[in-house]
């Protein structure tokens, strides 16, 4: 097979079993379509591996054109995708812990009546995902861009009985598309100015800083504001936890939402060299680690809690290509993927095995009753609170390193950031698998561990989690520091224009001593609180100290974009529509078709029938025009 | 030989003649037989313009040209032919025109006369898009209105008297002023005077600017009215909801783009200093429609009426990317206007559908309809997802063209009708969400899924939706040289200045 043929088949194959899937999805049993659902990201996730394996070998990035997509005047483009280090390695993620999900979601969805629809539009997903990573120019990537939009639309709306499911599933896509909008300019800002939207034609273009490339990168960062979900655009995220686990765990955490760190990283160029664009990517992406961490604190739903926590991470991310640590922000995103799918899986199945319950208040104690997912949860929290040598410490510490050389009060930030998170995890952790049980004698009794179908994804994550770190083992440890290596040639340009300097290792050694040491004081205050006083978040209705309730309520953000912006747009809307629409223009309109009416009447009133009257007009018309040839 | 040469060049005619002479012969039948030959007639008129598509070349300007002297004392010839552009649109008429003469199928009530409007219709709109005399066009122009105006009148629903006269009015004083453009462009050719589309250019392009100002606000007015284009608009969702389903389907997925191939026609190439003058406020009207009927479709509270606003929002949209004058501009406008025709005819008749089940159009006395009938609530949020302007649909290519053409034009222009892809998700998602989600109700737990014919007519719309979507370059190829030969003048223009 010719490696054009792979690349095609890559995001084809998902395609293919969406359309099989949706086409024939009520005449298929529920195996048929999961097998078909798992098969086809699988076989593109061993293509993935193949291409992967050629390129690091050091094969050339690989190009593949195959037809002309638009064209019009001087704009073109192509349908053509491009796998080189970074998408490669976004393949191997989409289609890898994709399909772990797929796997995973035969078991969490079988009972559901809508597996086959849910199987295909999870296959629809990775097929968008995957263009949007996949694509050689910038309009293919806002294919991907909004077809993963849909796709999380259709997935959080999936049980679309449920009017507050579709509410969340709407304020997600409109949302996205105020992002979409940011983009999309951006793109078209790129083609006028560079005069192609290839990335190999634009980038090569891209050789010093201008106020237009500064506007386009904000453009850009607008898309991943949205996509992404950072500060302002981010409160659809925790409302998206209303579709099934595993979408939580594909779309809303190991995938779709990475869309915006991928996207600056395939244009760092253009960021490097716009500093102001920098420094706005920094601030947002430390304002939303700290400020999404500090609302995971007071929440009580196991996936809410999850939910800020990847916004959360998701701003480190961003901070990682603020300070110009591309790769760094690429090595956390890949670990992240894993350990935060770990988690939201994990949760699934506490959920699933407590018949969809998802109050950790009504938790506790389910060590026991769920061993294999207990310990696979332990694992995630382990890598998401930086304790070596779980996958996270290595890309956390390393985006904190980075932060540091570039400004201490970074540091400082995303060093809080991180310690909130150690203690969310920790509480979160805690109330659901220590101490006594809150749950009913009731719910207790049927109390199960999930079916291999979904242990066995969780078990393949735990270890990914456990090893992921070795990818980018610093070389303070002895390491190679292989992702930042691999990916090397994407970034090279901007790692000549922002040289590092690097820190000493005495420093990197006292940071992160630093930092270890207070993560373990944290966690020792969250076993403290929760475990020794074995706390209980206070139930619904109880009073709450004022800081505690705003937490609590999310620091009312979402009240407020509804006072500022929703109901003015309605209100807008009935403005328009009654005053300007219906007792304005129309009534305009309405009022001069009147007025010839009346004037057609004054006429009427010379047509008196009255011979003399006629008489006398023409008389004077006639003294008129013997005048006027008078005087003329 | 030559037969082929002289059918090549009857095309045209034929693609008038057809629908006319078929009008006037099921006048006197029965109304299963004038249904069951109107729909004969409409896919003859359909295989014609394949035809015509098959053997066109898109390297080359007007094609098919049949010209021959009608009244020669006047200058008047019945001179007819197809460019890219016109060759588009007429494909547009042919193509619909089978679908909605099916959207009648189980409903009995219409008589012989409703098919030879129809049809008469369908022969006064080819007219429009293929003619190559002013008095032609401006003939064809107001025969279209006529068919139209009795559709409305006879199988209307409430209040249609007051509205549809409103309708006819409205768009009568836009055509007088027309009218009145021409005769002067016509006193101004050399000579005995012609109506022939080259002279009248001629006779345009040498006016001084005021008289082409003239010329540009009488004609602008008229097409802008048929569009319409903020604020000439108020006839439209009160006419488009007072008509029936298939008055509505013509007005909107095809009449209304006589408006804008008036603009790209007889408005850009004939008085090109008054455009480059006013084209801006005329863009700027245009702008302020998008964003004014996107909000109003916020909170309609009927079906019918919410499409109709949303379609206002979408032909500002195309009306504003023509006035930019450039490629891009233009080439958006013309596969918009297909995928609106497309678009627009699909969510009318699913408006219709519902309503011919639940005798309501009230977005919230429905719900649920997902449960009940999958396959209409499936294609309506493909062809929804068509109207938001998602990618790999039609409505992607045109949209992302035009606001392509916009951000050219103007950066803040642009950003302002980009909110189009905000302000239609929001209404769009919003009429999904509240008529085809969430638990059914005793109105809708009743509704049935698509009938045969019904599928007949939507499932050719969604996968023409993706086709153009993900294919969208035939289509492109086919304006492309027209496009460009219509702006050469413009860039002529700005070599002089230079």
């Amino acid at each position: 097979m010719s490696v054009n043929t792979m690349i095609l088949f890559i995001p084809l194959l998902p395609l293919l079993g969406f359309t099989l899937i949706a086409l024939t999805q009520r005449r298929i049993t529920r195996g048929t379509a999961a097998w078909v659902g798992c098969t086809t990201v699988f076989v593109s996730f061993i293509f993935s591996i193949i291409l992967f394996v050629k390129l690091l070998n050091g094969a050339e990035p690989f190009t593949a054109s195959f037809f002309t997509w638009i064209s019009a005047g001087n704009f073109k483009s192509d349908f053509s995708l491009l796998v080189d280090p970074l998408s490669s390695l976004m393949l191997l993620i989409i289609t890898g812990v994709g399909f772990l999900i797929h796997v995973y979601s035969v078991g969490y969805m079988w009972e559901d009546e809508g597996v086959n629809r849910f199987f295909s539009y999870l296959n629809l997903f990775v097929f968008f995902m995957l263009m949007l990573v996949m694509g050689s120019n910038y309009l293919l990537m806002y294919v991907g861009w909004e077809g993963v939009g849909l796709c999380s639309y259709l997935l959080i709306g999936f049980w679309f009985k449920n009017q507050s499911y579709n509410d969340a599933a709407n304020k997600a896509f409109i949302m996205n598309r105020v992002g979409d909008l940011g983009l999309i300019l951006g793109v078209i800002l790129i083609f006028i100015n560079f005069g192609s939207i290839s990335y190999a034609e634009v980038f090569p273009k891209v050789t010093e800083g201008s106020t237009a490339l500064t506007l386009i990168t904000i453009l850009l960062f607008v898309g991943a504001m949205g996509k992404s979900a950072q500060i302002p655009l981010y409160t659809w995220l925790p409302d998206a936890m209303a579709g099934p686990t595993p979408v939580s765990a594909l779309i809303h955490a190991a995938t779709m939402v990475t869309a915006g760190v991928y996207m600056v990283a395939r244009n760092n160029i253009l960021y490097s060299l716009s500093p102001v664009s920098m420094e706005l990517v920094l601030i947002i992406g430390l304002a939303t680690a700290l400020f999404a961490a500090t609302i995971a604190l007071a929440q009580n739903d196991i996936k809410k809690v999850l939910a800020y926590s990847t916004v959360s991470q998701l701003g480190l991310m961003f901070v990682a290509l603020g300070v110009g640590a591309y790769a760094s922000g690429i090595f956390h995103m890949a670990t992240h993927a894993f350990f935060k799918a770990l988690l939201f899986l994990g949760a699934g199945s506490v959920i699933h095995a407590l018949h969809h319950e998802q109050d950790i208040r009504q938790m506790g104690g389910l060590k026991k009753y769920i061993p294999v997912t207990f310990f696979t949860f332990l694992i995630g929290v382990l890598a998401i609170s930086g304790i070596p040598p779980f996958a996270g410490f290595f890309s956390k510490d390393d985006i904190l390193a980075k932060a540091f050389e570039h400004n201490q009060v970074a540091w400082a930030i995303a060093a809080l950031a991180s310690l909130l998170t150690s203690f969310y995890m920790f509480r979160l952790l805690f109330l659901t698998f220590y101490g006594k049980t809150r749950a009913s004698e009731h719910t207790l009794h049927h109390v199960h561990e999930s079916p291999a179908s979904m242990t066995l994804p969780l078990i393949v994550l735990a270890v990914l989690s456990t090893i992921g770190g070795l990818m980018g083992v610093p070389e303070l440890f002895g390491g190679g520091n292989w992702i930042a290596k691999f990916t090397a040639p994407v970034f090279a340009r901007s790692h000549k224009l922002l040289p590092e300097h690097q820190l000493s290792h005495s420093t990197e050694y006292i940071l992160m001593g630093l930092i270890i040491t207070f993560t373990l004081v944290v966690i020792g205050m969250a076993y403290r609180r929760y475990i020794s006083q074995a706390h209980v978040p206070a139930s619904e209705g109880a009073t709450l100290s004022p800081l505690h309730k705003t937490i609590y309520h999310k620091y009312y953000v979402d009240e407020i974009y509804n006072a500022i912006i929703v109901k003015p747009l309605y209100a807008i809307g009935k403005l328009f529509d009654i005053v300007i629409e219906k007792s304005g223009i129309d009534r305009l309109v309405n009022l001069v078709s009147e007025s010839l009416n009346d004037w057609s009447v004054l006429s009427a009133r010379l047509q008196t029938g009255h011979v003399g009257f006629y008489i006398f007009i023409m008389v004077i018309g006639v003294v008129l025009v013997v005048a006027y040839s008078f005087f003329r | 030989m030559w037969l082929i040469r002289f059918l090549d060049n009857m095309l045209t005619v034929a693609l008038i003649i057809v629908p006319i002479a078929a009008a006037v012969l099921i006048m006197a039948l029965s109304r299963q037989v004038a249904k069951n030959i109107a729909l004969f007639a409409t896919l003859a008129e359909l295989v014609i313009s394949l035809v015509a598509l098959y053997q066109f070349n898109s390297a080359m300007g007007t094609q098919y040209v049949f010209t021959k002297s009608w009244i020669s004392s006047l200058g008047i010839a019945f001179s007819v032919g197809m460019d890219g552009i016109s060759l588009l649109l007429v494909l547009l008429t042919t193509v619909l025109m089978p679908g909605i003469i099916l959207s009648t199928f189980n409903d009995n009530s219409k008589p012989a006369s409703f098919y030879s409007l129809m049809l008469l219709m369908q022969g006064a709109l080819v007219g429009v898009f293929v003619a190559q005399d002013g008095f032609l066009f401006y003939l064809f122009w107001e025969i279209a209105l006529i068919p139209i105006y009795f559709i409305c009148l006879n199988w209307g629903g409430e209040n249609r008297g007051k509205i549809t006269l409103k309708f006819f009015i409205y768009t009568l004083t836009g055509s007088l002023l027309m009218l009145v453009a021409l005769i002067f462009l016509y006193s101004k050719t050399p000579g005995t005077h012609t109506f022939a589309l080259s002279a009248l250019y001629e006779a345009g392009r040498s006016l001084d600017l005021p008289h082409q100002t003239f010329v540009f606000a009488c004609m602008f007015l008229a097409f802008a009215i048929k569009m319409p284009v903020f604020p000439l608009h108020t006839w439209q969702p009160d006419t488009y909801t007072v008509a029936p389903v298939q008055g509505t389907l013509l007005l909107s997925a095809i009449m209304l783009k006589m408006g804008v191939y008036g603009v790209i026609r007889w408005l850009i190439p004939m008085v090109p200093l008054a455009v480059k003058e006013w084209g801006m406020t005329a863009l700027i009207l245009s702008v302020i429609g998008i964003i004014y009927a996107s909000c109003i479709a916020i909170v309609q509270k009927d079906f019918k009426r919410l499409i109709a606003y949303s379609s206002i929002a979408h032909v500002g949209l195309i009306s504003a990317g023509t006035l930019t004058l450039t490629t891009i501009g233009l080439q958006g406008a013309m596969i918009q206007m297909i995928s609106h025709g497309v678009v627009v005819f699909g969510l009318f008749y699913i408006v219709e559908i519902v309503f011919a089940r639940t005798q309501t159009r009230e977005i919230g006395r429905l719900g649920g309809i997902r449960n009940v009938a999958p396959a209409l609530s499936t294609s309506f949020f493909i062809i929804l997802l068509s109207s938001v302007a998602l990618p790999f649909t039609s409505g992607f290519v045109g949209e992302f063209l035009l606001i392509n053409s916009l951000v050219q034009y103007q950066l803040w222009v642009g950003g302002i009708a980009g909110l189009t892809i905000i302000l239609g998700a929001v209404y769009m998602f919003r009429t999904f969400q509240k008529t085809m989600s969430g638990e059914t109700n005793t109105l809708t737990s009743q509704i049935t899924d698509l009938a045969t014919h019904e599928k007949l007519v939507l499932y050719p719309i969604v996968l023409l939706i993706l086709l153009l979507g993900v294919f969208p370059k035939p289509l492109l190829d086919i304006s492309a040289t027209a496009v460009n030969n219509l702006l050469s003048i413009y860039s002529d223009l700005s070599a002089s200045v230079k």
